[in-house]
């Protein structure tokens, strides 16, 4: 037997190994989808567990009601924009510093517009709620539990943010009467209150 | 002692054979509906939100631009998801880019920003996302429902584009119009909220 002929031979085994490696069926663990249900009601719940960022939303309907169209309803589209972009800071390592004194300050500041039935120039408004939302988004968008659906996280998460503010426009619309003007400024006055609490307790 | 060739030859074969027989768990999300492959199709696209909410941010960008536009999207979006998930039954290999993300961020802004377009621009975004979209979900179906569930993925994007694009077309009243674009906004945030998720640190 020529040397070649025994160099294939040794060869062989190996390479059938590696063919039958390569040629094994392996399972497709790149659509293993789990937890979807759970994931969409995590991010769903996730934005009504804390006071502050509850405040913060309806404080936004609240304004945006106040300040009537294009505020109404553009205010609630900034918010949850603004607030993704604050979760993926959070979400690629970007720290922000101060995030629970912003979220406090968030509650004080719209809390105060609202109880001032303050009326900026729209674009100040925008950026008002724009920049709060960022803090908000920093410290409660990138909460997902493990094995739950990134997707439906964020499509609930999203969905409840802009269920808040439909709430806090909701409630505005008493602001056609003199009497709900007045209300609301006092809702404004106790969200203010809150965020002046939230903000002693973070400075703390 | 010496091992012969011949054995070495029998020993390879034997351990191949035991590699390729070994049990292995199919895991992907393959919907079986056990009524057959185009059920199986439809039951794909309605149960997978990656695809059922970028097809409906389509449909709702292409009613905000009118009747001609939705039919556009009704008749192109279908056909290039079918010639895309051709192409995706005969590729290999995965993607790594977050397609969904960069859909939902995509159609989402148009939709919130009810963005005029060139004449072209629906058709255009129909063909792209349908052919993106339908290469991922052949691969999908590799192992499943085939070309059979790519029929009935077609099937259920015409009926969804339809519904929803005429659904868009129908509203009359501003504030109905402004929901839609606040869903777009939602659609956005949400993309942009997985990309985060996609290149997480």
């Amino acid at each position: 037997m020529s040397f070649s002929r025994k160099a294939g031979h040794f060869f062989a085994v190996p390479l059938l190994v590696a063919l039958a490696l390569a040629a094994m069926p392996h399972p497709a663990f790149a659509h293993v989808e789990q937890g979807q249900a759970s994931g969409f009601l995590t991010g769903l719940k996730h934005p009504w567990s804390g006071l502050d960022h509850v405040l913060a939303m309806i404080a936004v309907g609240l304004w945006g009601a106040q300040l009537g169209n294009p505020a109404l309803w553009l205010l609630p589209v900034t918010f949850p924009m603004m607030m993704s972009l604050g979760a993926v800071m959070g979400l690629i390592g970007m720290g922000l510093p101060g995030v629970e004194v912003g979220i406090a300050l968030s509650s004080l500041l719209l809390g105060g517009m609202v109880m001032g039935e303050a009326r900026p120039k729209l674009a100040v408004a925008v950026l008002l709620v724009g920049f709060f939302a960022i803090f908000h988004g920093h410290a409660h968008g990138t909460e997902l539990p493990p094995g739950q659906s990134g997707l439906l996280y964020s499509m609930g998460f999203v969905i409840a943010t802009g269920c808040l503010h439909g709430m806090g426009i909701g409630i505005g619309l008493v602001h056609r009467w003199p009497a709900g003007r007045l209300a609301l400024r006092g809702a404004g006055a106790l969200i203010a209150g809150m965020g002046l609490f939230f903000l002693a307790r973070a400075l703390t | 002692m010496t091992i012969r060739p011949n054995a070495a030859w029998r020993a390879g074969a034997a351990l191949c054979v035991g590699m390729l027989l070994r049990p292995s768990d199919a895991a992907a999300h393959l919907v079986t509906t056990g009524m057959g492959p185009v059920y199986d199709g439809i039951g794909h696209l309605l149960l997978t939100p990656e695809d059922l909410v970028s097809v409906l941010a389509l449909a709702l960008f292409a009613g905000l631009r009118g009747a001609a536009q939705g039919r556009r999207a009704m008749l192109l979006l279908p056909a290039a998801w079918f010639a895309g998930g051709l192409i995706g039954l005969r590729v290999t290999g995965a993607t790594s880019f977050p397609v969904p993300a960069v859909s939902f961020l995509i159609l989402g802004a148009l939709v919130a920003a009810d963005l005029r377009l060139p004449a072209n621009g629906v058709a255009v975004l129909a063909v792209v996302l349908g052919l993106v979209h339908g290469v991922l979900n052949g691969a999908a179906l590799r192992q499943g429902a085939g070309s059979l569930g790519l029929l009935g993925i077609m099937a259920a994007l015409f009926v969804l584009v339809a519904l929803a694009s005429a659904f868009v077309v129908s509203l009359e009243r501003p504030w109905a119009r402004v929901a839609v674009r606040v869903a777009g906004s939602w659609v956005a945030a949400s993309g942009l909220l997985l990309l985060g998720w996609a290149f997480r640190k």
